[in-house]
């Protein structure tokens, strides 16, 4: 696991290009996946409390 | 009251302190029906990542750089702080954009807003102090890249950001320490002021619910 890991991370990012726009990989995915924790938290409903 | 009372700063803070905030408000049991949603839970998990990074760096402090940079559990609370970095950075960042589409400043809660907006940007200093004080590859090169842009700004002299004393110290007494203030005051006025309702509230919505 750490192995795997370890040989996963150590190398340089890749960077995705439009222009002079430029983002890495790793910061696209984190920012993809707040916007859909802020879906989410919208669109799912709040358990109710049992009466 | 007599007037003698009345000129004492205690006195003259114990009852603004009950006037603006009192108990019931401070230590509320019940919340109106809007708050039941996942949107208003990201400002608590800020908190309660801001707690891990404080309990995990006084751990870090007290333990020191020879112990988390060789041992297991040594690496272990470096990477919970590292990553309860990451986690508040993206619940904080969440909970901007929920507050920012509901507006969160009406009410008269422009001070919750503003104290809200000065913790994100004293975060973003403290978090930067944190990558320059790793002492490795990774922090040489963010202070080496840095030092031009403070330079360029003419503070380079002031906040020297390849000094490591002047980065270890703000980073593990100064900011932390404003950080907490200020979040400590955005609580307050959360408190004060109540949670602010969705833009499209119903009187039938603001009902507390145990």
């Amino acid at each position: 696991m750490t192995g795997w890991l370890a040989s996963f991370l150590n190398h340089p990012a890749t960077y995705l290009k439009w222009g002079w726009f430029q983002i890495s990989i790793s910061n696209l995915i984190v920012i993809l996946i707040m916007l859909v924790l802020f879906a989410a938290a919208i669109l799912i409903k709040f358990p109710k409390e049992r009466e | 009251m007599s007037t003698s009372e009345n000129k004492m700063w205690t006195a003259r803070l114990r009852n603004a302190w009950q006037r603006n905030l009192p108990v019931d408000k401070l230590l509320p049991d019940d919340q109106p029906a809007y708050v039941a949603s996942w949107i208003y839970v990201f400002g608590v998990a800020t908190i309660a990542a801001l707690g891990v990074i404080i309990a995990s760096g006084i751990v870090l402090a007290f333990q020191g750089p020879a112990w988390y940079h060789t041992s297991d559990i040594g690496k272990f609370t470096n990477s919970m702080h590292f990553w309860s970095v990451q986690m508040f950075f993206a619940f904080m960042v969440i909970h901007l954009w929920g507050k920012f589409w509901m507006a969160a400043w009406r009410g008269n809660r422009v001070r919750t807003w503003m104290t809200g907006a000065v913790t994100f940007v004293v975060s973003i200093a403290t978090a930067f102090t944190g990558y320059l004080i790793q002492t490795n590859f990774d922090s040489q090169w963010i202070s080496f890249e840095a030092k031009d842009g403070f330079n360029s700004v003419g503070v380079g002299a002031w906040f020297t950001v390849t000094n490591l004393g002047q980065m270890l110290l703000l980073h593990v007494a100064f900011l932390p320490l404003i950080l907490g203030v200020i979040t400590f005051i955005h609580v307050l006025m959360v408190r004060r002021r109540g949670v602010v309702p969705p833009i499209d509230a119903l009187p039938f919505d603001m009902e507390v619910r145990k």
